[in-house]
C-alpha cells in the first residue's frame, strides 16, 4: 500500500517536472524563432514531411468520416422529418469538432511520431552533439523548423479534412439518400457562422498544432540515446499528444463556444 | 532529403490548396463578407419578437438579403431590431417587417413585404409597419377561449 | 600527475568528479594534456574515456572540479559562451555523427556555410582540399549511410579539421576498423599533428597504435588515473598498469568487474539537454 502511494506521488512529481521542462523548452524554441538566420530550407522541408505526406491519410479519413456522418445524420433526422437539415448537421459537426480534433489525432499519429523518432535518432547517433561542437544550436536548426511547420500545417490539414468530409456527406446525403441538394447546401450555409464556427475551428487547429509540435519535439529531444529510448519517445508522443488534444478540446470549446 | 525545386513547388501547391479550403469555409459556407461596411442598415421595432435572435436571416420573398445584427429595448419598451442588409437593396418607405417561423417549430426570421411607394428608406431609418411574432401559447390560449365561448353559446 | 616540465598544458583537469544516474565514472581526476602533442586517453570500456572528451567539449558538466581549456575555466560557462570556446575545438565522434540527411559534401560544407562568408566556389575548394587530405574521393554526392565504417571516420575527421581547430578531440577513432584502416587513420592523425601542430586528445583502447602514436598517455581505470609517456607506463613498476600494456592473456587476470554503486538522491527525471 505504501509503495502504491509512493509511486503515485512520484508520478505526480514527475508530471509537474515535465510540465516545467516543456515550458522551458517552449521558451527556447520561442527565442530561437527570434534569432537569425531564419531556417527557411528546413522549414519548407518539414512542411513537406508533415503536411504533404499526411495529405492522403487526412483526405481519405475526411471523406470516410463525412460519409458516415451523412448516413448517421440521415438515419436520425428522417425520424423527425428534418432531413433537409442534413447539410447543417454534417457541416457543423465537421467544422466545430471532428475536423480539428480528428485531424490533430491523425497528425499526431503520423507526423508527430515521425518527428519524435527523427529527433530521437539524431540524439542517439550524437548528431545533435556534433552540431553543438560546431557551435550550431540544435534547437535553432532542427527543432524549431519542425515545431513551426506543425503549427502551420495543422489548420491547412484541418480545413482539407472538413472539405473532404462535406463532400462525403453531400455524396451520401444527396446522391445516395435523396436529400434535395439545394436544401442540403442552404441549410449548411445558414447554420455555419464564420466567427463562431469557422474561426473557432481554425483556432482549435492552431492550438492543437502547437501542442503536438511541442510534445513531439520535446519527447524526441529528451529521449534516452538508445533504440529503446527512441521507441519510448515515439509511443509517448502519440499517447500524451492524443490525451492532451482531447482535454484541450473541451476547454477551448467551453471558452470559445457560443 | 535534398532541397529540390520539385519539392518546393509541391509544398507551395499544398499551402495554396489548404488556404483555398479555408477560404471556401470562411466565405462560401461561413458567410464572411469583405464589404460588410457600407451596407444598408434599417431598424424595426416590434411589440413582441418571440424567439428572434441576432444573426437571424432577413428575407424578401424567401431570399436572404441580410441578417439581424442586434436587438435592444427602445424607450417605449418595444424590441428594436437592427437589420444589416445588402448594399444595393431598395426598400420602399411603406414596407412591412414581420417575424415568421421557418417550418412549424423552427427558428424565427424577419420577412420584409415590400410596399409600393416610390420613396426609399435610407440607411439608419426605421421601418414603420411591423408585425410581431406569433406566440404559440397565446394562439392556443385564444383557441381554447374561443371554443369555450362557442360551447357556452 | 602533471606533464613534463617545459611543455605547457593546453587542457587541464582539476579534481573532477563525474557520475551518471547509477554509477560514478570519474573520481577526483586531475591531469593535464600538453599543447601541440598527441595525448591518448587509455582505458577499458566504461572507464570514462568518452566522458573526459565530452567534458572538454562542454557537452556535459562536471559535478565538482574545474576544467581549463587554454587557460579558460569552462566548467561554469553558459551554452552561448561555450560556442565561442568550441570554435577552437574540433571533435571526431565515434559514430561519425554526420547529419544523415545531407550528402558528404553538404556535411563538410555545413560549418563553412554557417560560420564563414565564403562564396560557393571557395567552399567547394576547401571541402575538396580537406577530403583529399584524408584520402577520400568521389564521395561528394553520397549519403553517410552509403559509406563504409572507415570512410565515415575519415569524413568525420575531415569535418573536424575543416575549421582549423587548435584542439582535436577524437572519440575512439579506431573502434570497429580492420587493421589496415586503423593504420590509415593513425597515419592521418599523426600527419595532421606534425604538419599543423594541433593538440590531439584521442580516446582509445588499442595498445599498438597508442605506443606508436602517443606523446603522452593518460590511463584511466577503477576511477584512478596514471599518466606519463607511453614507454614509462608500459615499463611501470605497478603491476596493474603494466598488465594493461601486456598483450598476453594471463590466467591470473581478474575477470570479474563491478560497477561502483553510487548513492545520489534520485532525480525526478533527467535534466533537459542544453
Amino acid at each position: 500500500m505504501a509503495t502504491l502511494v509512493h509511486s503515485l506521488g512520484w508520478s505526480v512529481l514527475r508530471f509537474i517536472d515535465h510540465l516545467g521542462k516543456i515550458t522551458v523548452f517552449a521558451g527556447r524554441i520561442g527565442r530561437a524563432v527570434l534569432t537569425p538566420p531564419p531556417r527557411v530550407g528546413p522549414f519548407i522541408q518539414e512542411l513537406y514531411n508533415l503536411g504533404v505526406l499526411s495529405l492522403v491519410i487526412i483526405c481519405v479519413c475526411g471523406l470516410a468520416v463525412g460519409m458516415v456522418l451523412g448516413l448517421q445524420g440521415y438515419n436520425t433526422l428522417v425520424r423527425f422529418g428534418a432531413t433537409n437539415s442534413l447539410g447543417a448537421v454534417v457541416g457543423l459537426s465537421l467544422i466545430r469538432e471532428l475536423g480539428p480534433v480528428l485531424t490533430a489525432l491523425l497528425a499526431t499519429g503520423r507526423a508527430g511520431s515521425a518527428t519524435a523518432a527523427e529527433i530521437g535518432t539524431m540524439v542517439a547517433t550524437e548528431q545533435l552533439d556534433g552540431l553543438r561542437m560546431m557551435s550550431v544550436n540544435p534547437i535553432h536548426l532542427v527543432v524549431t523548423p519542425k515545431a513551426l511547420a506543425m503549427i502551420a500545417v495543422m489548420p491547412l490539414l484541418s480545413a482539407l479534412f472538413i472539405v473532404c468530409g462535406m463532400a462525403g456527406g453531400y455524396f451520401v446525403g444527396v446522391s445516395l439518400m435523396g436529400v434535395d441538394s439545394g436544401a442540403y447546401v442552404s441549410s449548411l450555409e445558414h447554420a455555419v457562422d464564420f466567427r463562431d464556427d469557422v474561426v473557432g475551428s481554425l483556432l482549435k487547429a492552431v492550438v492543437f498544432g502547437v501542442l503536438v509540435g511541442l510534445i513531439a519535439t520535446y519527447r524526441g529531444y529528451t529521449c534516452k540515446p538508445t533504440s529503446a529510448g527512441v521507441s519510448a519517445a515515439t509511443t509517448s508522443t502519440v499517447v500524451v499528444g492524443s490525451v492532451t488534444i482531447l482535454i484541450f478540446d473541451y476547454f477551448i470549446t467551453a471558452l470559445w463556444g457560443v | 532529403m535534398q532541397p529540390s525545386a520539385g519539392r518546393d513547388f509541391i509544398v507551395g501547391l499544398f499551402v495554396l490548396v489548404g488556404l483555398a479550403a479555408i477560404a471556401y469555409l470562411s466565405f462560401s459556407v461561413g458567410g464572411l463578407s469583405l464589404n460588410s461596411s457600407g451596407g444598408l442598415t434599417l431598424y424595426a421595432a416590434f411589440d413582441q419578437i418571440g424567439g428572434l435572435k441576432p444573426r437571424a436571416p432577413v428575407v424578401i420573398a424567401g431570399v436572404k438579403v441580410g441578417q439581424v445584427k442586434s436587438i435592444e429595448l427602445d424607450k417605449n419598451f418595444r424590441a428594436r431590431a437592427r437589420l444589416d442588409l445588402d448594399r444595393h437593396l431598395e426598400v420602399p418607405t411603406d414596407t412591412t417587417a414581420s417575424i415568421m417561423t421557418s417550418g412549424l417549430l423552427g427558428d424565427q426570421y424577419v420577412s420584409l413585404q415590400l410596399g409600393g411607394e416610390t420613396a426609399y428608406l435610407k440607411s439608419g431609418e426605421d421601418i414603420e409597419f411591423t408585425e410581431s411574432a406569433v406566440i404559440l401559447e397565446r394562439l392556443i390560449g385564444q383557441f381554447i377561449h374561443s371554443t369555450n365561448v362557442q360551447k357556452s353559446e | 600527475m602533471t606533464v613534463a616540465a617545459g611543455t605547457d598544458a593546453h587542457v587541464v583537469f582539476d579534481d573532477v568528479y563525474m557520475a551518471f544516474e547509477d554509477r560514478e565514472v570519474l573520481r577526483g581526476l586531475s591531469c593535464a594534456f600538453p599543447r601541440g602533442k598527441i595525448s591518448v586517453i587509455l582505458g577499458g570500456s566504461g572507464s570514462g574515456k568518452t566522458t573526459v572528451l565530452r567534458l572538454i567539449g562542454g557537452l556535459i558538466r562536471p559535478h565538482r572540479g574545474r576544467i581549463r581549456v587554454a587557460d579558460r575555466d569552462i566548467s561554469g560557462l553558459s551554452e552561448t559562451q561555450l560556442y565561442t570556446v568550441r570554435e577552437k575545438i574540433g571533435m571526431m565522434f565515434q559514430g561519425g555523427a554526420l547529419l544523415d540527411s545531407l550528402t558528404v559534401f553538404d556535411n563538410l560544407a555545413f560549418p563553412l556555410r554557417e560560420h564563414t562568408t565564403l562564396k560557393a566556389a571557395e567552399v567547394a575548394d576547401e571541402v575538396h582540399r580537406v577530403l583529399a587530405a584524408v584520402g577520400l574521393s568521389n564521395v561528394d554526392a553520397l549519403l553517410p549511410g552509403q559509406l563504409s565504417g572507415g570512410m565515415i571516420k575519415r569524413a568525420a575527421l575531415a569535418r573536424a579539421i575543416l575549421m582549423k581547430p587548435e584542439i582535436l578531440l577524437c572519440d575512439e577513432p579506431f573502434s570497429g576498423l580492420d587493421p589496415i584502416s586503423v593504420k590509415r587513420i593513425e597515419a592521418l592523425l599523426h600527419g595532421i599533428n606534425r604538419r599543423q601542430g594541433i593538440t590531439m586528445l584521442v580516446s582509445s583502447h588499442h595498445i599498438p597504435s597508442t605506443m606508436r602514436m602517443a606523446d603522452h598517455v593518460v590511463l584511466l581505470w577503477n576511477q584512478r588515473v596514471v599518466s606519463g609517456s607511453p614507454t614509462a607506463l608500459r615499463d611501470s613498476a605497478d603491476a596493474n598498469v603494466a598488465e594493461f600494456f601486456n598483450e598476453e592473456v594471463d590466467a591470473s587476470l581478474a575477470l570479474a568487474e563491478t560497477a561502483q554503486p553510487h548513492a545520489r538522491p534520485r532525480q525526478i527525471s533527467a535534466p533537459l539537454p542544453r
